[in-house]
């Protein structure tokens, strides 16, 4: 295990949120077809109220800060919070579409310290990426920021959402951010828009295009094991938990609203009205998140997969029930070693079947 | 014999968990943990103290070692931090950027 899994594993154990992930904005300059987002703004944070929250994260051990959106870049005092953050000592990821970044950018962002850029890509072709932003030359502008930000030194990495449209572009799209000397990251994860809308849903891969992902080399290296039979689960399985979400992690939205994470909309208290610590320690949501272990799963404690499965307990929450089957991670288990699920078999499908998730509205939206 | 001075990078991502510093360098990804030794040295790197005093007032004062031994460890806890860019060493006072 390396020191920085070590020290993850202990905050995990402490209960220490160790990593963040906060939208500063949801307002964005693209209209992503896949977005699951509001984009109007509806009382976002304010300058002092981010600052005074970064203090708070600082104080609760807060080490790894993801700032994301929307596009973080639509906030004009955007590099002033990354300024606030990075002289707090969190070790700061921004994650962009890079659009509004030019050289000036992408210089100030190398002097104030951050960590590291990513970066959504969705094709290596113009015409396919800019038909899924809907923002025309947006292919050429982000491409230009990935060269601005790797020529500053900075860690860029480049993040491609599989859907529908772009589904035969992702070894080209790998192949150019090799070629730019940047990392290469591909999820097929769609979620459901936050009005409760699922027509975003119908853009996702069909489950059986999984098992060719899973099976290319260049994605998957280590297939052998990746793609292995599950093993007989031990008791060690049953005793663990899904993830880190609402362990050593969770999600704060623009509006000050917090969750285990942001693929989790279980809303957990609300930063305007409650201090960070308060929420991490009392909200009786996070403890009912932390309280669960593979062996209280109503029907992933029997599954063959339990203990290598990804199951994702936002997406099992968005399903239905936070101790329920996530369906999407039953079918990269199934597709990614051949062997049935227990959710499929108590169903008696010889394929999983997609199922319709709920996204839940924030607090501060819904009030 | 000129005074040294220590004061952490602004470069660098820093928090404590559960007495342990946890240090990363945003420029190299070098992840480091001190132990509550250099921890204790690492949270009084304000830049004006003195590296002497820091051991006597900070190590000494707190952990159960002899003046010679606690200045030799700082010593070289100090240079292998400084060589990484995480602590900024000079003979003369720095400002320093943390906060914290």
């Amino acid at each position: 295990m390396s020191l920085m899994a070590e020290m993850g594993q202990k905050a995990f154990d402490l209960g220490v949120p160790v990593s963040v992930h906060m939208d500063v904005t949801y307002r964005c300059n693209e209209r992503c077809v896949h977005c699951y987002l509001d984009h109007d703004d509806h009382g976002e944070m304010t300058t002092a109220e981010i600052k005074g929250v970064l203090h708070q994260l600082a104080d609760a051990g807060v080490f790894f800060l993801t700032l994301s959106g929307g596009e973080p870049f639509m906030r004009r005092d955007f590099f002033e919070l990354v300024e606030h953050a990075c002289r707090l000592q969190f070790n700061v990821k921004v994650k962009t579409n890079g659009v509004m970044i030019h050289e000036a950018e992408a210089q100030k962002l190398r002097a104030l310290g951050i960590h590291s850029v990513q970066i959504s890509v969705y094709s290596h072709r113009p015409e396919v990426h800019d038909a899924i932003t809907k923002l025309p030359h947006s292919f050429e502008r982000t491409i230009r920021a990935v060269g601005f930000l790797r020529d500053q030194g900075l860690r860029v990495s480049i993040a491609n959402v599989l859907m529908n449209a772009n589904l035969s572009d992702h070894d080209g799209t790998q192949r150019l951010a090799a070629e730019m000397g940047v990392h290469y990251t591909l999820d097929p994860t769609i979620t459901p828009m936050m009005d409760g809308s699922t027509s975003v849903l119908a853009l996702r891969i069909p489950g059986e295009e999984l098992e060719e992902i899973f099976r290319n080399p260049a994605l998957v290296p280590n297939q052998e094991e990746f793609c292995a039979p599950p093993k007989q689960p031990t008791a060690g399985d049953l005793e663990g938990y899904s993830c880190s979400a609402g362990h050593s992690f969770c999600y704060i939205s623009p509006y000050g609203d917090v969750f285990p994470c942001v693929q989790f909309p279980l809303p957990s208290g609300n930063l305007r009205q409650q201090t960070f610590r308060d929420i991490w320690n009392l909200s009786p949501q996070l403890q009912e998140v932390r309280s669960i272990q593979a062996k209280h799963l109503t029907v992933c404690s029997s599954c063959s997969h339990v203990g290598t499965c990804s199951r994702c307990p936002g997406l099992a929450y968005m399903e239905g029930s936070m101790r329920g089957p996530s369906t999407a991670d039953c079918e990269k288990s199934f597709y990614r070693t051949g062997v049935p699920t227990a959710n499929m078999l108590r169903q008696g499908l010889s394929k999983p079947r997609t199922v319709p998730l709920v996204q839940i509205r924030p607090l501060a939206a819904s009030a | 014999m000129s005074e040294t001075y220590i004061a952490r990078s602004p470069a660098i991502a820093a928090r404590l968990l559960a007495g342990e510093m946890m240090v990363m360098n945003s420029a190299d990804s070098t992840f480091f943990t001190l132990n509550e030794v250099a921890t204790a040295i690492w949270q009084a790197a304000d830049g004006s103290t003195p590296l002497d005093e820091i051991v006597r007032e900070q190590v000494c004062g707190q952990f159960n070692v002899s003046l010679q031994q606690a200045q030799a460890d700082a010593e070289q806890f100090v240079a292998e931090l400084s060589t990484h860019g995480i602590l900024l060493v000079s003979d003369h006072p720095l400002a320093s950027e943390a906060l914290l």
